[in-house]
């Protein structure tokens, strides 16, 4: 399948520290490819360099070294940039213009004009749930209403990828749902969404495909199901019919044990230990099965298992990586 | 309207909804009107003082204007973030820097333009109401089109200001930026000095390294030419011609390395 967004060896070091500077890297050797027409997910903790990868796509910074291309042109290729909706993490614009304004400045840069024009920015701040406020000067609006102004912004030209920079932050729980309805309606339109996000639920919600990034690292990455579905972890077994001193007698064994009902229980047991030598002591100690049913690792295991990996840390996205620190992850390819 | 147009207009909209602006217009107005009241105190001198203070705060304002106005135009833009939704729209940076340029320029001229039809509203009510035996003592007359010439210089040495102050505002913070370009300000005044400094000083090299800093930085002292004007001095198209070209050349250069610095510039 095509890609809409390719990276190869995309790589940043910034320079920190005012008295004695010192580089820092804020995205190592990353190697992508968003195919065309998905959601993609770029996942990690704070700090990991998602913003910095969205950033370098846009040219808002410019690489160190490596590469980047979006609907098969170079980064910053003006042309391409008609085709792309960007929207930037905790976006601010011109406070002292309206909604309606801000976006028919952008809508002409566009190269609209007339009543098009008009009809295009209507259209998108309808979608977005905008109504009477976009004739009030943006300074008015709160941080929910200025992230859906930002995500208007991001579509008013219909762009074929959508590039969008933690597009749920400071959304009420409706605005989330809102948003996940509208990149869900993005991608059944045909258009490529590249999305970052720290929240997994999104990620699971939206994505056929994710990458995850650690400390300025590709840790982890590829189809959704892929990553999580076929990884089980454990088993949940469901008995009826049987005391709570008997189904205590596993505590050594479940890694869980939940009283849902009278005489009835659910027990977690690890992948290490087969459910059948359970089930059999169970069910000759006169209780019946219920359920026993395969759990599967989530996102968000994958994702802690492999960021803690990656950052030999707790408190993912802290430690970071110096310039030509050794990445035995990075330079691998997700798509 | 093409793409630095479209910034120019949205710059421009910035200015005028900014109340800065309206407190500088309306204080530079005051002043005019309130030289007609000094004026009154000068027997004879009337429509000089008029035309001194009227000069002198149309400079004056429109410098604070420009710099205090044109530094936020791009360092405000890159502190607020603002600048991230617009740069990724279908323009190159420099685009968005002449066009961000271009708003200002269009927002001087047109305090520029307010004032010296305040300036020329005064003149023209001490023209009205002063009988002939006092206006035979002026040096000039009161609605002398002479004045138009200072105000020209005037307005391009502020172009050449906003200039310098978007240069440094495309690297500096919006306080550092201000501070410099005034400095520059006084300096570009006073820097005749340092082409004359070898017959001050007995020490050659230092001269030199002067006179290529003189050569460097702008010379703004041709652009005050309100004395003679006041003064019912000549000042010959000619000068005027070559000091707007001197400033057309200079502000080129300082967009240009405006542009390759901005160009070149991350956006954190």
């Amino acid at each position: 399948m095509k890609a809409a967004v390719e990276t190869a060896d995309l790589t940043k070091d910034f320079t920190v520290g005012f008295w004695r500077p010192r580089p820092f890297r804020a995205l190592d050797r990353l190697t992508l490819d968003v195919p065309a027409g998905e959601v993609f997910g770029l996942l990690g903790p704070n700090g990991a360099g998602k913003t910095t990868t969205l950033k370098l796509l846009m040219q808002l910074v410019y690489p160190s070294s490596g590469s980047a291309r979006l609907l098969g042109r170079p980064v910053g290729d003006i042309d391409a940039r008609r085709r792309i909706g960007y929207l930037p993490e905790n976006p601010y614009f011109y406070d002292y213009l309206t909604a309606d304004e801000l976006l028919g400045y952008f809508a002409r840069l566009f190269g609209h004009r007339g009543p098009g024009c008009a009809k295009r920015v209507g259209d998108a701040l309808d979608q977005v749930g905008i109504g009477s406020e976009r004739r009030l000067q943006l300074r008015k609006f709160s941080k929910g209403m200025l992230q859906r102004v930002g995500l208007a912004q991001a579509l008013l030209n219909d762009p074929e990828l959508v590039v969008l920079d933690e597009p749920m932050s400071g959304l009420d729980p409706i605005g989330r749902h809102e948003v996940r309805a509208l990149i869900l309606r993005l991608r059944d339109e045909g258009r490529t969404v590249l999305f970052s996000s720290h929240i997994l639920s999104d990620a699971e919600t939206l994505c056929r495909r994710v990458a995850i990034l650690a400390g300025g690292r590709l840790v982890a990455g590829g189809r959704l199901s892929d990553l999580t579905e076929l990884r089980i972890r454990g088993w949940e077994v469901v008995v009826g019919d049987v005391d709570e001193a008997a189904v205590r007698r596993f505590e050594t064994v479940a890694t869980r044990i939940d009283a849902i009902a009278e005489r009835r229980f659910t027990l977690e047991l690890p992948l290490g230990h087969p459910p059948e030598r359970v089930l059999g002591d169970l069910l000759a100690l006169g209780g019946h099965l219920l359920s026993v049913q395969p759990l599967r690792e989530t996102l968000e295991d994958y994702f802690v298992e492999h960021v803690r990996a990656a950052t030999g840390s707790r408190f993912a996205g802290r430690d970071r990586p110096a310039v030509n620190a050794d990445s035995s992850t990075s330079g691998r390819k997700v798509g | 309207m093409g793409t630095i147009g479209l910034i120019a207009v949205n710059a421009f909209r910035e200015s005028v909804r900014d109340k800065v602006l309206y407190n500088l217009v309306f204080f530079a107005t005051l002043l005019i009107v309130a030289s007609y009241l000094v004026g009154q105190l000068t027997a004879g001198q009337e429509a000089k003082i008029i035309k001194d203070l009227g000069l002198a705060a149309a400079s004056l304002f429109g410098l604070l204007i420009a710099v205090f106005i044109g530094i936020g135009l791009v360092s405000k833009e890159v502190e607020r973030r603002s600048v991230y939704s617009v740069l990724t729209k279908p323009m190159s940076r420099t685009q968005f820097l002449l066009g961000k340029y271009a708003g200002l320029a269009l927002t001087l001229v047109v305090n520029l333009t307010v004032m010296t039809i305040a300036i020329y509203g005064v003149l023209a009510w001490m023209e009205w109401s002063s009988p002939a035996n006092i206006k035979a003592a002026w040096e000039a007359p009161a609605l002398d089109p002479a004045l138009l010439k200072a105000i020209l210089l005037i307005a391009m040495e502020l172009l050449l200001v906003v200039a310098v102050a978007l240069l440094f505002s495309t690297f500096s913070s919006p306080l550092l930026a201000a501070s410099l370009t005034l400095g520059l300000y006084i300096v570009g005044h006073f820097n005749a000095d340092l082409r004359n400094l070898e017959a001050v000083v007995d020490a050659p090299v230092l001269a030199a390294v002067a006179k290529g800093v003189y050569y460097a930085l702008p010379n703004l002292a041709p652009f005050d030419v309100k004395a003679q004007v006041v003064h019912a001095q000549p000042v010959t198209l000619t000068y005027v011609t070559l000091t707007s070209l001197y400033a057309v050349g200079y502000i080129g250069a300082l967009l240009a390395l405006a542009s390759v610095i901005f160009g070149r510039r991350d956006f954190k």
